[in-house]
């Protein structure tokens, strides 16, 4: 929901229904990053009540335009976020398992060693 | 070369178009001797969280793009600079627990990450529990919420919601059965969670039907398949996480009859559907020893940290020195700026007070008060501070799912919400 006016498109204030700190503070702070905006902040109104209300003003151009770029932009940085942290995810994994077949052949070879020289002590 | 003659007259200049270019080109910056970037104490207050004595500093971020625009440096983080800045660092990884680092990410980000993982990931939770019989010292509804509380391994992505109008059915219901008893004249028994049965093909209570028809029964759930025969399940029967959790106590001749129906939500409905046992984060500590401290200083240094931050180094001809060996393991607990008595000194305090015990109390004590020498003052040697945007992201998973997993389900919540949002403007 978009509250503004008719005649000045570049100041308006967004009620989201259902939403709380954790979106709107991420859209905050990508918000604030557009150098096209003047005011951009928060406000819940009532705890009990899950609204948040967003206000943008920007210099010049339409406030709904900045605002969808900004989720926008959120979005994209979020799938970065995700691509990133899979990868290392994966590196890691791969790096324990190599680990860990390194301990395995080490062992294996100090058992060899150990088992041949019982024999000899025998 | 201009002749004393045409020193006299105005000078009039031709400007060439060269120059005219040079002229709108110019940049105070690109001369040599201008400072790039922000000057130090201002570059500390953009970038890191400054820990005095008393309370943080510098905590807020100034997030606006256009904060330093006056001394030439662009604030703002837009996609490039972050996909370029942006690393993460995995420190270890198990089935349940993970550690990881986050550079380059803001504030903001992180703290919606933590917030999704604990209160909108969905998992599966025991909701409905229809009590057959119930003769232990447990209250029925005690009973009921213990139930609801034991994590279960369930992958929630394989499930749907279940709301109030719809059945119950093999796609959004986990039926577990629970019949224990504890015969006379045996002692007291513990009832654990790997005591709950899981029923593949659903609910076996009848429901009463009014009038009795002859038709089958219903039961309390309309399941059209077992469960079993789903490919996922055939071989990872559902159970609890944890075979020893305890949900009662039976004495001799009780008797607990129930079947259990659990259901997706999310942990903002009830903590029951939480995930994670825990998420948190902490910001990278950084520890900066601001004049040196050496011999006994430095020995007093590594003493009073408790997490072993500080390190002795040897400098050649017996001379030590304190260097900064682990400033990740600093919990910021501010040992090293507490003004305090120094122990070195004090050592020599509480050998003359056991001699002085005879003597009588009193005595003792302004005598160890007169050995004492100076009070250590360290604030403004040693500098505690917090690396902006890095973050130690720790996340402990119930069981249900691995926290690699967890984080990115996260992530993916956010980015639907954006595109929520996005959707109902457009």
């Amino acid at each position: 929901m978009e509250h503004g006016s008719f005649k000045d498109n570049s100041h308006a204030t967004f009620t989201l229904g259902e939403e709380d700190h954790t979106l709107a503070n991420a859209v905050r702070f990508v918000l604030n990053q557009d150098p096209r905006v003047t005011v951009g902040a928060y406000t819940i109104p009532h705890p009990s009540l899950e609204s948040v209300n967003i206000r943008v003003q920007t210099t010049g151009d339409p406030a709904k335009e900045v605002f969808k770029d900004a989720c926008q932009e959120l979005m994209q940085m979020n799938r970065h976020v995700r691509s990133v942290f899979d990868k290392a995810v994966t590196e890691y994994k791969a790096e324990q398992e190599r680990k860990e077949k390194k301990a395995a052949e080490e062992l294996q070879r100090q058992r060899e060693l150990f088992g041949s020289m019982d024999i000899e002590s025998n | 070369m201009e002749s004393v003659e045409e020193e006299e007259e105005e000078v009039r200049r031709i400007v060439t178009d060269e120059e005219k270019l040079e002229a709108k080109n110019f940049n105070i910056f690109d001369l040599p001797d201008v400072p790039k970037g922000l000057p130090p104490h201002l570059e500390l207050q953009r970038t890191r969280v400054v820990c005095e004595v008393g309370a943080p500093l510098h905590a807020t971020g100034t997030i606006y793009s256009g904060a330093y625009i006056s001394s030439g440096v662009d604030n703002s983080v837009n996609l490039e600079n972050f996909s370029e800045d942006f690393k993460v660092d995995v420190i270890s990884l198990t089935e349940t627990d993970m550690v990881f680092d986050m550079i380059g990410i803001p504030q903001g980000i992180a703290n919606a990450f933590r917030r999704i993982l604990l209160a909108e990931l969905p998992s599966m939770a025991i909701e409905k529990v229809f009590v057959v019989n119930n003769t232990s010292i447990i209250q029925d509804e005690v009973l009921a919420h213990r139930l609801g509380l034991i994590p279960i391994v369930a992958d929630p992505r394989l499930f749907e919601y279940l709301s109030e109008n719809d059945q119950p059915n093999e796609r959004n219901t986990i039926v577990f059965k629970l019949h224990v008893k504890c015969p006379k004249g045996d002692p007291r028994r513990k009832v654990l969670s790997s005591e709950l049965k899981w029923l593949p093909n659903g609910s076996e209570l009848l429901k009463e039907s009014a009038g009795g028809s002859t038709t089958n029964p219903k039961t309390h759930t309309s399941f059209s398949r077992s469960q079993d025969s789903f490919p996922e399940f055939a071989d990872n029967p559902i159970m609890p996480s944890f075979e020893d959790i305890l949900i009662a106590k039976l004495g001799p001749g009780q008797e607990i009859e129930l079947e259990a129906h659990a259901v997706k939500g999310i942990g903002k409905t009830h903590a029951k559907w939480s995930p994670v046992a825990t998420a948190w984060y902490r910001m990278f500590p950084e520890v900066i020893l601001l004049k040196e401290f050496e011999g006994k200083h430095a020995e007093e240094l590594v003493k009073v940290c408790p997490r072993k931050v500080f390190d002795i180094e040897e400098m050649g001809q017996g001379r030590k020195r304190a260097t900064v060996a682990r400033p990740r393991d600093c919990s910021l607990c501010r040992e090293c700026l507490r003004e305090g008595d120094e122990t070195i000194e004090g050592e020599a305090n509480s050998k003359g007070k056991a001699e002085a015990k005879s003597e009588g109390k009193a005595e003792a004590k302004s005598e160890g008060k007169a050995e004492a020498k100076g009070k250590r003052d360290w604030v403004d040697q040693v500098a505690l501070r917090r690396v902006k945007n890095h973050f130690i992201f720790t996340i402990e998973s119930t069981g249900s799912q691995p926290p690699d997993v967890l984080f990115t389900e996260a992530v993916k919540i956010l980015e639907d919400k954006c595109e929520r949002v996005i959707s109902e403007l457009s």
